[in-house]
């Protein structure tokens, strides 16, 4: 077990360099695909009036001519001990850990990001509890009672579910419950948790259902497909051959182990949904992680855009560690592996 | 009083083919202490035999009817909650693949344990120790070490012995072991037997193996039955069904019989055809579209079902021809080849 989780985390460490190297390539490479010169660049930095030579030498300083091993390495290092942008006209500074510095808002990316965070966190929170919960015994339920109604229609609402975005299934909620029967609070009503919990939750709520109504659809299915399985194992007829009680065959050998791969999805999703819900979080005017790509990526504002995919790549590679882990705990076969 | 008794047992299951009489009429008792033996190919509703008796069709789709008495109590009406207090306590069953059959998330004691506490009112501890000893008396080496393996860690023949001690560890009287050497190497199907045979003594309880493979009972067995499309098409002791078997059916299955003496795959009076299908099941004889003597009984094979009759002190066998001609048949035609 011990060598299975130093490997593991070495693993998620290896991912991350090779994740972030890619990222950065990505974003260094494709501008220039798209004709965008070092000099275009470095003339964001300077000003509208500045002289070519101007923008050559600010291009220069701050290392827009280098290979992108020497950038990257730059960037590693900014993470770790922090950058200073020279632009000739005057020096950033951008302390660690420095995920890019956009000069559109002339401010350093990660302390945005981490005003951010807050609020994609909460939606990511509340929504992964409810639609686990609600996917998962939809899902059960439907495979208990297979073919019956209640299994029918939940499938029916499970297929509108997956399939409709959810800006539309948002949009909806929104002008329903919202402004036609004013029940929960209009879109970019936030209120932190410290601040007031009701009200946080209320804030949130709508979101959390878009949200959750889009995944638990999913996880409906996935569970009943999964539940619908297991119960027809040998070690199920095992179970009750002992003489165990049916609610104990279904909830230790049944659902224990139906439940594995929806633990693993889960992670998977929520370490996705932490990265920012851009969809969501655009329907409701959410200034969380998506919002603020969103807003990045309509300002063409390179280090931002860039901040962002790194630190959602970041949640995904431990997100991904974690679920290693926990499949580790759940199943036993995997240890040995 | 006898102990297990079936009186025309059916289990029928709809199905959007049509219906599956999987077992259709079956009758046979069992005492204490004895072993009867159920043989048939694949298919011919061994399997559905044994989950019946245990009530394990109960609330699904099947129909079941017919009579199933355990030690004065009949089963088929009894309630499911009722059949479910006696299983793994009264009556156990033992799987074919022991890979399959045990939770891969679960040690092997945790599942003994479990078994033993649903029918025991006794701490974890307790049990775990029970779990132990039953471990021990299936052979299991250092089993308060294997304890806390996991089924995935055993060799398939150590799997197998905890499935047996997992099914004894509550004292059953009935054990029924379903193909219990099926998934095994040969040499580990022996040992296994062996292990049966011995437990039982100890235990003394009723035990019903069933097998596709008449070697595996050879030894084992007081009574056979040879099942084919769901009933009884032969019974007996097993000298009857091995010296003087009357039945076209277990002629064919005495032929292809895996024999020592020569290469493993050689079998000698192979059965042609493949089992019947149980929603179709063939006219008259179920066996006559795979029957060498069919054309003997003057076209009543194909039309007519023969009845279950005895031949001679609890030889019961299903078959138009008569029983001169049976045992004329075998000791002309058939035993020659196979004593060859
Ligand atoms: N739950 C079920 N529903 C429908 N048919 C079944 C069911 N269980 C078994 N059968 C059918 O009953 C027949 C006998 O099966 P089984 O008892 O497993 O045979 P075997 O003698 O090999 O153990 C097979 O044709 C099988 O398809
Ligand atoms: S009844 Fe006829 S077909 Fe059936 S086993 Fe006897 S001889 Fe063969
Ligand atoms: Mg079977």
């Amino acid at each position: 077990m011990v060598t299975y989780i130093i490997r593991r985390l070495i693993g998620a460490l290896a991912m991350l360099f090779v994740v972030s190297a890619v990222t950065f390539s990505i974003f260094f490479v494709v501008p220039r695909l798209a004709g965008v010169t070092p000099d275009d660049m470095a003339n964001r930095y300077v000003g509208r009036a500045a002289t070519a030579a101007n923008v050559q030498a600010t291009a220069q300083k701050l290392g827009l001519y280098d290979p992108v091993v020497v950038q990257y390495g730059r960037w590693v290092k900014g993470v770790f001990v922090g950058s200073e942008y020279d632009y000739g006209a005057g020096v950033e500074h951008c302390p660690a850990p420095c995920l890019g510095y956009s000069f559109v808002t002339k401010q350093p990316v990660w302390p945005d990001l981490v005003d951010r965070l807050p609020v994609t966190l909460s939606l990511a929170a509340g929504a992964s509890v409810i639609w686990l919960v609600i996917g998962v015994s939809v899902g059960v339920l439907s495979a208990l009672k297979r073919r019956s109604i209640f299994d029918r229609g939940a499938m029916i609402i499970a297929l509108a579910g997956v399939s409709l975005p959810p800006f539309f299934t948002g949009l909806v909620a929104l002008s329903l419950l919202s402004y036609g029967l004013g029940i929960t609070a209009p879109g970019g009503a936030y209120v932190p948790l410290s601040e007031n919990p009701a009200q946080w939750a209320y804030s949130l709520i709508l979101p959390w259902l878009t949200l959750a109504f889009l995944n638990a659809a999913a996880y409906a299915r996935l569970t009943r497909a999964g539940m619908l399985d297991t119960m027809g194992e040998d070690y199920i007829r095992t179970a009750r051959a002992k003489g165990l009680k049916e609610s104990k065959v279904i909830g230790k050998h049944g659902l224990r182990a139906a439940l594995t791969p929806i633990v693993t999805i889960f992670g998977l999703d929520v370490g996705i949904l932490v990265g920012g819900a851009i969809l969501t979080e655009n329907a409701f005017s959410l200034q969380g992680l998506g919002k603020y790509a969103t807003t990045a990526i309509a300002a063409n504002d390179l280090p931002k855009i860039m901040g962002f995919t790194m630190l959602a790549a970041f949640f995904i590679v431990v997100a991904n560690l974690i679920v290693d882990l926990l499949y580790a705990v759940v199943d036993p076969r995997v240890r040995l592996s | 009083m006898t102990f297990l008794q079936l009186n025309d047992l059916k289990i029928h299951f709809p199905t959007d083919d049509g219906l599956v009489r999987s077992v259709d009429g079956l009758s046979f008792q069992l005492e204490r202490g004895k072993t009867l033996g159920i043989v048939g190919e694949s298919g011919s509703g061994k399997s559905v035999t044994s989950l019946g008796i245990l009530g394990l069709h109960k609330g699904g789709r099947a129909k079941i009817s017919g009579e199933i008495w355990l030690d004065g109590e009949e089963l088929v009406s009894a309630s499911p909650e009722h059949v479910r207090s006696l299983r793994g306590k009264k009556m156990a069953m033992i799987f074919q693949d022991p890979l399959s059959a045990m939770h891969p998330y679960y040690t092997v004691g945790d599942q003994i344990i479990e078994a033993y506490r649903i029918h025991n009112n006794v701490s974890k501890k307790v049990a775990k120790k029970h779990a132990i000893d039953m471990l021990g008396r299936v052979g299991i080496p250092q089993p308060d070490r294997r304890v806390d393996s996991y089924p995935h860690e055993f060799s398939g023949g150590m799997r197998q012995r905890a499935m047996i001690a997992m099914a004894l560890s509550c004292d059953p009287e009935l054990l029924i072991a379903d193909e219990p050497t099926t998934a095994l190497d040969v040499t580990v199907q022996a040992q296994i037997l062996d292990l049966m045979r011995d437990l039982q003594r100890d235990f003394n309880a009723a035990l019903i193996i069933i097998t596709h493979d008449l070697g595996v009972v050879a030894e084992l067995s007081d009574d056979i039955l040879v099942m084919y499309g769901g009933k009884c098409i032969e019974y007996g002791s097993a000298d009857d069904i091995f010296e003087r078997p009357e039945h076209p059916y277990t002629w064919g299955l005495l032929g292809s019989m895996p024999r020592l003496d020569r290469e493993v795959t050689e079998r000698l009076l192979p059965i042609k055809g493949s089992p019947p299908s149980l929603i179709n099941v063939p006219s008259g004889c179920a066996f006559h579209p795979r029957c060498a003597f069919e054309p003997r009984t003057g076209g009543k094979g194909s039309t007519l079902v023969p009845d279950l009759v005895e031949t001679e002190g609890g030889h019961l066998v299903r078959c138009h021809l008569s029983r001169e001609e049976r045992r004329d048949i075998w000791a002309t035609e058939i035993k020659p080849k196979l004593e060859s």
